[in-house]
């Protein structure tokens, strides 16, 4: 067991955890937050992305521990103030998601992707190349590229 | 239409809690005291159990059980069901092997569970699994379809002599083949189904608690259709009588068919929770998705058709071995006779048509319904040949389809379907310009100038949603009827709660479910809620696959908004001293037609409630029940084209254009329907392109994950080009037909016919990897 300590959505939390313990165990099963999403178990997916230290990570890849004394922001602490962030609201304004699993992991990576190429660098073919590492069975990816091109003009 | 009626691209009100993280699915749910199970599963796709030690697994940590199938039996737990009976042509009934929740002698397939172990943790519960001591005697194995109807290929299941289900035949065999035997030009092709896993994003998972207290179970679990689950749990399964236990699907990740069944897990759990005094919760991982989720497809069919000298088909004849798995799931029986071989006239009009179909077990995973469910493999079938025959005919594709197109409605094929409306025509013609079908000539010298091979390849698909009247699926041999339900409950102040059997997993329902009581009453989506997935809360339901919800559901809705109406009105014709039949109901306002009377909508639900003025001899309340049995099935259609480019130094393709033009009947949002039809093509893009379940010599799935199971990504895929074309369904009060299937039933064939057209090579199997198109290209 060790002691992890990290800030998860503007809040420090402490716990004692089991070493093997990973990160989206950790923010599932710790501190219920269910919104991060385990879809695989070969880090293929993408349902489990969060950001770390404000990069984004699939948490199904990192331990607990390794994240103790990071920034963590998961899909819950996104939007601000009772505001969605504007790449939640594009998701939903260009219908980009259906089900939903894989949206959580799909917005904190398209938030990351904007964060890292810049709203004016995103074309189609640079979006598509970036979902690389987030499967959605669902909506057929042809919206979500329409809901990040709309969010990534809204951050700019 | 309204802001928010019929036809309007209302935003899904259920998307706030998704975005926000806060949706609810099974796994989310947690219990005081919960425990949890995990499944030892044979690693052997054959093998006798000739011994299990639990000794070693029962003395580790927090571990509470360690249960196998003799105690499952024991109990009492019935066997798996298959809900459709099918009759060989020699009428005798289909030969259905036992299938027990936990395995009692014999494992049959990787993956099949032997044992449970439940643990106070997931990590206590793995570990001691794999502590469990299972003595195994392998037994020999057959692993496709055609090897396990050869002679002395080792037998499954000893009702099922030679590994035969049934033999089943449709349509007139020797007219068929008289018809053939005189046609101008016969078309021959082999032609493979390859297998595929459903994979929703959402693994399957159980949360089942026994409540000593109150004699009572709660079953949370993935499910397309909880009352069915409930049905087949309580009446089948003896798990629980059905009074005595809920069955909840909340949130649900994605279900393509592959959440319509009740498997082995959420069984186990419930029993397991009974037994050992305990909430059990089951996730299933990766792995034991692709292990045991029902897989989809997997046929291999010969094919002949015979056309005159002007190209009009006089005969088809089809031969198809349908591989099952080891054992019969929920409705598998259905999906290579009733659900395929009926549409095996595709759009055209067709005299002769005989189909035969031999389904056999083999010692892989279950395969059931996969979005499309036979659908798929008639329309992949009849477009590869259609394809074919005209390029060996020297034809374009297009005109010959053109020259076979029903175009007089109703039509009745000579396989059961009878269709009721369409526009093959419009659907071809739209879908050609929009894919600049008359210049392809240019493009393909373009490319080759690049260095590369252009294609362009159709597919017009018809399929048969909203099955269908429950009295002619009942006389088919199905076990269920599939009408759907629907209460209209209005509250005093004038919201309006749907209850509803259908069920939604990403289909959008709380908003186009919404839009119907907007489109009658005028009310805000807002100030309606959709309540679904739960047992205690609806009556009964048939829930959602085969794109039924739209046409069976809806209409059910339909059904009961008609009688909250007529209410209302009497009520507000009452109030207002006023004639019934001039009253009208928009815009939230109930109104004397011609007049400036009028209450608002919500003091007509008060007055309904409040009892105080109401006609003479009236109830009080304002809440209606329907239920609605399809008349016919519905038949939505169109014709999608995709254009592709092949590199020859590597065998890779690239779809460069992918252009629907479908049929839905009338449609509720068009938002969502694009977004059905996205994601539906882009799972027939997989099909074609990527995907294959292949299990290896041993019986070993080679293909259990992400990592070996190719699914398609962002990067593999365009963004399409959508259309419709709409001709009203007579059949039901909406006039829709459907739409959540369309795109993964018409897209393999249009790719694989793009390919076969930039290689010109008709032999190309599916999935079209860079290995096989570049062997094609080269010769190998
Ligand atoms: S769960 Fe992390 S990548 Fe799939
Ligand atoms: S919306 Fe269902 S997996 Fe993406």
């Amino acid at each position: 067991m060790s002691k992890v300590s990290m800030t998860v959505n503007g809040k420090t939390v402490e716990r004692e955890v089991e070493d093997r313990m990973l990160l989206v165990e950790f923010l599932r099963e710790e501190l219920n937050l269910t919104g991060t999403h385990v879809g695989c178990d070969t880090s293929q997916c993408g349902a489990c992305v969060v950001h770390v230290d404000g990069k984004a990570v699939k948490s199904c890849t990192q331990l607990a521990v390794q994240a103790s004394g990071c920034e963590v922001v998961t899909i819950e602490g996104l939007a601000t103030g009772g505001d969605l962030h504007p790449m939640q609201a594009a998701f939903k304004e260009n219908h980009g998601l259906q089900c939903g699993f894989c949206t959580p992991g799909m917005i904190m990576t398209a938030v990351d992707l904007v964060n890292r190429v810049g709203a004016g660098n995103l074309d189609e073919k640079t979006i598509r190349e970036n979902l690389e590492g987030n499967i959605c069975r669902c909506t057929g990816y042809h919206n979500i590229v329409r809901s990040i091109e709309a969010g990534a003009k809204a951050m700019a | 239409m309204g802001v928010e009626g019929i036809g309007a691209r209302v935003l899904r009100k259920e998307d706030k809690r998704f975005i926000t993280g806060k949706g609810r699915y099974t796994d989310d749910f947690k219990m005081a005291g919960m425990h949890y199970a995990a499944f030892v599963r044979s690693p052997h796709a054959h093998a006798k159990i000739r011994g299990i030690d639990k000794s070693a697994a029962e003395a580790m940590p927090g571990v509470v059980g360690v249960l196998d199938g003799k105690q499952l039996t024991g109990d009492g737990i019935g066997n798996l069901i298959c809900g459709w009976m099918i009759h060989s042509k020699d009428g005798s009934p289909m030969n259905m092997g036992a299938w027990s929740a936990i395995a009692t002698e014999h494992v049959r397939y990787v993956g099949d569970a032997a044992a449970v172990v439940v643990a106070d943790t997931l990590e206590n519960a793995r570990a001691a699994a794999e502590a469990v001591v299972i003595d195994y005697e392998e037994l020999p194995h057959v692993i496709r379809a055609v090897d396990a109807l050869k002679d002395g290929a080792p037998q499954l299941h000893p009702e099922a002599k030679g590994n035969l289900i049934y033999d089943w035949e449709i349509g007139e065999k020797d007219a068929t083949e008289q018809a053939i035997a005189g046609a101008a030009h016969v078309t021959e092709m082999e032609i493979v189904n390859n297998r595929l896993s459903p994979n929703p994003m959402e693994p399957r998972a159980a949360l089942a608690n026994y409540d000593e207290a109150d004699d009572h179970f709660t079953l949370y679990t993935t499910s397309q259709n909880p009352h069915v689950a409930r049905l087949v749990l309580s009446a089948f399964y003896q798990v629980a009588p059905e009074h005595k236990l809920r069955v909840i699907a909340p949130d649900v990740g994605g279900g393509f068919g592959s959440k319509i069944y009740i498997y082995p897990e959420e069984i186990v759990c419930l029993w397991a929770s009974k037994r050992l005094g305990v909430p059990v919760k089951w996730t299933s991982d990766r792995t034991e998705a692709f292990l045991t989720d029902a897989h989809g497809r997997d046929h291999v069919s010969k094919a002949r058709i015979g056309f005159d000298k002007d190209g009009k088909i006089v005969g088809f004849s089809i031969d198809t071995i349908a591989n099952i798995g080891a054992y019969m799931s929920l409705f598998s029986s259905s999906v290579p006779t009733y659900l395929y071989a009926t549409l095996l006239s595709g759009q055209y009009n067709i005299a002769n048509i005989h189909c035969n179909v031999r389904t056999v077990y083999t010692n892989t995973a279950p395969v059931d319904a996969y979005r499309g469910a036979g659908r798929p493999e008639a329309t992949y079938l009849v477009e590869r040949i259609m394809e074919t025959a005209a390029r060996e005919m020297g034809m374009d594709p297009a005109e010959l389809r053109r020259r076979n197109f029903v175009s007089e409605f109703p039509h009745q094929t000579p396989v059961i379907m009878c269709y009721d409306a369409g526009d093959y025509n419009a659907t071809l013609d739209a879908a050609l310009k929009a894919a600049d079908y008359a210049n392809i000539g240019k493009r393909k010298e373009e490319a080759k100038a690049r260095g590369k091979l252009r294609g362009i390849g159709l597919s017009c698909y018809i399929e048969a949603c909203g099955i269908a009247p429950s009295a002619a699926v009942g006389s088919l041999g199905a076990g269920v009827g599939l009408w759907e339900s629907g209460e209209i409950r209005v509250n005093p102040v004038g919201t309006v709660e749907i209850l509803t059997g259908s069920h939604s997993h990403g289909q959008g329902h709380e908003t186009t479910f919404a839009q119907l009581v907007n489109e009658r009453f005028g009310l805000p989506v807002d100030n309606v809620q959709v309540i679904h997935g739960d047992t205690d809360k609806v009556q009964f339901g048939m829930g959602t696959y085969g794109s039924r919800s739209g046409a069976v559901g809806m209409s059910a809705l339909v059904k009961a908004l008609d009688k909250v109406e007529a209410k209302a009105k009497k009520i507000a014709a009452h109030l207002m001293e006023a004639d019934e039949g001039d009253i009208v109901i928009e815009d939230g306002e109930v109104k004397v037609a011609g007049t400036d009377r009028k209450l608002g909508w919500h003091e007509v639900c008060l007055a309904a409630y409040t009892g105080h003025n109401l006609p003479q001899g009236m109830e009080p309340g304002l809440k209606e029940t329907a239920f609605y049995d399809p008349t016919n099935f519905t038949f939505p259609a169109g014709t999608y084209v995709c254009e592709v480019e092949v590199d020859p130094e590597t065998g890779k393709t690239e779809v460069i254009q992918f252009v629907a033009a479908d049929d839905f009947g009338v449609i509720v949002n068009p938002m969502i329907v694009e977004g059905q039809v996205h994601g539906g093509i882009t799972q027939g893009i997989g099909q074609a392109l990527l995907e294959n379940v292949i299990y290896d010599d041993n019986g070993q799935l080679l293909t259990a994950s992400y990592m070996d199971y190719a699914m398609p990504r962002a990067d593999d895929v365009p963004s399409y080009k959508l259309s419709t074309h709409e001709t009203v369904c007579p059949g039901n009060p909406m006039g829709m037909k459907g739409c959540g299937e369309a795109g993964a039933i018409g897209s393999p064939p249009a790719l694989i016919n793009a390919i076969t057209d930039a290689i010109g090579n008709n032999n190309l199997t599916m999935p079209a990897t860079p290995a096989r198109v570049w062997a094609l290209i080269n010769g190998k």
